[in-house]
């Protein structure tokens, strides 16, 4: 048979045909097909256009929570702290603590009791007079056991406040904070805590609104207008897709706010936050993990990407229950392999700078002792003194790390095959990788289920404290179950120092134990922070070791025009 | 009789998913308040817990969900569950603690169905003049190219697809908005690489379908009586061959309406398609089941649609 026995071209005609004489269950199907068509096309074009907010940051991850008592990511904190002040706030070239919602406090020489003075015109952006109660809501909301906070800890220093996070103590009253009057707020701290007034710039420690938390529980949030304490108000917050925020204008220093409209993405992937700024949809990338690391030395030649010593580490933990790595020879052999200036060279190459200690260089009050250093040879004389001369007779073990998508998860498998390489090459041991998907890697690093476990840690606050006290012995990040008594002693004192000089000194020699003697972990290098933006359209955005730049101060050249798309070099 | 049948039939189905959904996740290593930086003390991760209810057994938490069931207080006093499944209630992400699970559905549910319905009409609109034009033709040139073009797009993905798209179109000659979802003009690039895929499979399977019918005997009939051939290929040929297209664009519409993982990830679209993926990831419980269970129904209740199509084209088909 042939087929089709008309010209090839016939259906055309049929088509007339079909159109001629239609059925009404055929018509009804292209109807319904046609319906939505055009019901797509208007659903997308008819919405309120929103306008190009004045500046538009892409901020890294979406934020889990924009409620000061429940978020715990940098990237939640960089809005947060936008909508709701503590009583002091940080600097945006130094992120030091500088004067927030009090003008001024004293401190008893023993460094326990602190007097906060709030400002006399503070009002919510709602229009009503906030008050030193307030602060004290805010501080015991946060230690409340029924609004879980993962961070109420950063509220422990103060006098029995564990106690009644953990439900021990039912009266808050006995909780160290108290309002003596309504521009007064008296703080007393369980021990002298040299970080405080940076710790009350920090968002647990934030002022957030009583009466709209009360009405509306977890979703306050969502409730239009959200009374706020900082210098931008909440105007829209869709998952994935943006946060809007408006200047407040009844916070107290509205005045040298800038932007009247600013919008946070919430972008996960390096390329497409690259392209996002270069055709003009963004003005600022400052996301250390939105860095394409296949461009990073393209990008480094740009006079547009900053990098800037920032205050994290990244380090891999041992298990030091399992042997060998019980034996601190073989944990100092393994770190002395390691040549880490050749990982931040050829895999990070941001300018990272190898780690030999724990505290990252600029640190305030303090200065790191010397660590182990890269030696290779010592490595195989200690590695033999512990009973595997040329890495013979030692067992196989496993190294795990993260997974995920995007650019930060493929630096840790490199990083894991360079070291692979480094032990076989230089102390003749075989390590195995292990690839493991986040929640998984996570629940193996809690339960101690690891042979060797990549790691990272960001400072909360800048003091050495936040980087020394997770290995003590208590504490839960630790995660490596290492215990040592002097160090817990050398940690404890220090933190009963009013003298900083002594107090640093404890710190060094704590410190010298964590990362020379003992080592149940190895540091690698300590990270740097990223950023887009164009300086001589953008100003007020500097660069700190926080990483934290408060929106209030970023402004643009009147001159330049932003929507216009900048081109590549 | 019988469509109402299968939807009564769909309750316990739901249910069961919801149950299985609800069972599996918690199998899975790792809970929901998992971060890389522990809470300090083991107290904060039980007031966590308590609130949240993961401290309760597996039936009484299910049932919590549900909103059956009550508990007894100090006193012992009753208290029936509020809200839950059958109040239409999804629950509170445990991830985005501010929002509920149906306000990100309700947020990203719009959003992935119009990317979804431009897609599907996108597919529709290439694959099946694709496909006819291509088994029309059958062994001449425009059969070569149609097919040629049929299998480019079923074997690139989406994922290769999208980012070359925005390589040449968005950043080269900035003719569209590379990402984001803020007017029409943002919807075109995400539209064609979500909907290429499927257009390739459509022309194929309508292909396949036309060459099917040809060679049956009713064909054979209408021809021997004297039937103008664009009549026998229009008026019987299209309308059982497009039964197969119509079989599989059900399903194809559940999978498009609630969105695409990569599409919206390449192209930063506030979808529910992102958050399908990223909810199992991060273990938010109560988000993985309100959004399999959406599925699930969609699902359902598109193949519901189509076996009443082909009662429609196809009067052959009977159910009783």
């Amino acid at each position: 048979m042939k087929f089709p026995t008309e010209s090839p071209f016939a259906w055309r005609r049929g088509l007339r045909h079909f159109y001629d004489r239609p059925s009404p269950a055929r018509r009804g199907v292209w109807i319904a097909i046609l319906a939505l068509a055009l019901a797509c096309v208007f659903s997308t074009g008819c919405g309120p256009r929103e306008t190009r907010a004045d500046l538009v940051i892409i901020n890294g991850m979406e934020p889990e929570s924009l409620d000061p008592a429940i978020l715990t990511g940098v990237a939640d904190m960089r809005v947060g702290n936008a909508l709701f002040e503590g009583l002091t706030r940080l600097d945006p070239r130094t992120a030091d603590p500088v004067p927030g919602l009090a003008y001024r406090w004293e401190i008893t020489p023993d460094g326990r009791t602190y007097t906060f003075h709030l400002r006399s015109n503070l009002v919510w952006s709602t229009g009503e007079p906030l008050r030193a109660e307030d602060v004290v809501y805010s501080w015991l909301r946060a230690l409340d056991p029924n609004t879980a906070s993962s961070y109420a800890s950063q509220l422990f220093y103060l006098k029995n406040a564990e106690d009644y996070n953990s439900g021990k103590l039912k009266d808050p009253d006995q909780v160290g904070v108290h309002a003596p009057d309504p521009l007064t707020v008296r703080v007393e701290l369980n021990s002298p805590t040299a970080f405080f007034l940076d710790l009350c710039a920090f968002s647990t420690l934030a002022v957030v609104p009583r009466q709209a938390i009360e009405r509306y529980g977890d979703r306050w949030l969502m409730v239009q207008p959200v009374p706020v304490s900082g210098a931008y108000e909440l105007r829209g917050w869709r998952l994935g897709d943006k946060i809007r925020l408006h200047k407040n204008s009844r916070y107290w220093d509205a005045a040298n706010t800038h932007c009247e409209w600013v919008d946070f993405l919430p972008v996960s992937s390096p390329t497409t936050a690259l392209n996002l700024y270069e055709t003009g949809a963004a003005d600022v990338v400052w996301d250390k993990d939105l860095v394409p690391i296949e461009l990073m030395e393209e990008l480094l030649k740009r006079h547009d990407f900053h990098t800037f010593p920032y205050l994290g580490l990244y380090f891999f933990r041992f298990n030091v229950t399992r042997a060998p790595f019980t034996d601190p020879r073989v944990r100092q052999a393994l770190a002395l392999a390691i040549d880490k200036a050749r990982i931040t060279r050829k895999i990070t190459k941001g300018g990272e700078l190898p780690a030999d200690n724990f505290t990252p260089p600029g640190t305030a009050r303090y200065h790191a002792p010397p660590g182990l250093g890269y030696d290779p040879e010592r490595a195989r004389r200690l590695l033999a003194e512990a009973g595997f001369p040329g890495g013979r007779g030692f067992p196989a073990f496993q190294y795990i790390f993260n997974a995920g998508a995007g650019g930060p998860a493929s630096v840790h498998a490199k990083i894991a095959i360079e070291m692979r390489q480094m032990w076989h090459d230089e102390l003749g041991i075989e390590m195995e990788l292990k690839q493991l998907e986040w929640s998984v890697y996570l629940a193996a690093q809690n339960k101690l289920d690891f042979d060797l476990c990549r790691s990272s840690w960001i400072g909360d606050y800048n003091d050495a404290d936040t980087f020394l006290n997770m290995w003590m012995s208590n504490s839960g990040n630790n995660r490596t179950g290492w215990k040592n008594a002097r160090y817990d002693e050398l940690m404890r004192e220090a933190d009963l120092q009013t003298d900083l000089a002594r107090r640093e000194q404890l710190f060094q020699a704590a410190e010298t134990i964590l990362a020379h003697d003992e080592i149940p972990a190895v540091p690698l290098y300590f990270y740097v922070g990223f950023e887009y933006h164009d300086e001589t359209v953008l100003q007020g955005l500097y660069p700190n070791i926080l990483d934290m730049h408060p929106i209030n101060a970023i402004y643009k050249e009147r001159s330049a025009s932003l929507s216009k798309p900048r081109s590549s070099p | 009789m019988y469509f109402l049948r299968r939807l009564v039939l769909t309750v316990p189905l739901l249910l069961l998913i919801s149950l299985l959904a609800f069972g599996l996740l918690r199998l899975a290593p790792g809970g929901p308040f998992d971060r890389e930086r522990k809470p300090a003390s083991p107290e904060i991760e039980r007031n966590l817990a308590r609130k949240y209810h993961l401290d309760e057994s597996f039936i009484l938490q299910y049932l919590r969900y549900l909103g059956v069931g009550y508990e007894r207080d100090a006193d012992g006093r009753r208290h029936w569950f509020e809200g839950g499944l059958v109040r239409g209630d999804l629950g509170p992400s445990y991830r985005y603690r501010n929002h509920t699970v149906n306000d990100i559905i309700a947020a990203g549910l719009p959003v992935s169905m119009t990317l979804g319905c431009l897609a599907f009409c996108f597919a529709l609109g290439v694959g099946l003049p694709l496909g006819f034009v291509t088994a029309v033709n059958r062994g001449r040139w425009p059969d070569y190219v149609g097919s040629l073009l049929a299998i480019l797009c079923i074997c690139i993905p989406g994922l290769v697809v999208a980012p070359l798209l925005v390589v040449g179109l968005a950043v080269k000659w900035r003719w569209f908005p590379v990402a984001l979802w803020t007017s029409p003009w943002h919807a075109v690039l995400p539209t064609i690489a979500l909907g290429l895929y499927f257009s390739g499979r459509i022309a194929r399977l309508l292909r396949e379908g036309m060459l099917n019918v040809m060679r049956s005997e009713f064909i054979t009939t209408a021809r021997a009586k004297g039937m103008g051939e664009s009549a026998v290929l229009l008026k019987h040929g299209l309308r059982i061959a497009i039964l197969p297209v119509v079989s599989y664009a059900g399903p194809l519409l559940a999978d498009l309406l609630t969105g695409s993982f990569v599409i919206e990830s390449v192209f930063q679209i506030p979808g529910i398609g992102v958050p399908m993926v990223n909810s199992s990831l991060n273990r938010d419980y109560t988000l993985v089941v309100g959004l399999v269970l959406l599925y699930a129904a969609l699902l359902v209740g598109l193949n519901l649609v189509v076996d009443l199509v082909y009662r429609l084209l196809d009067r052959r088909v009977k159910y009783d």
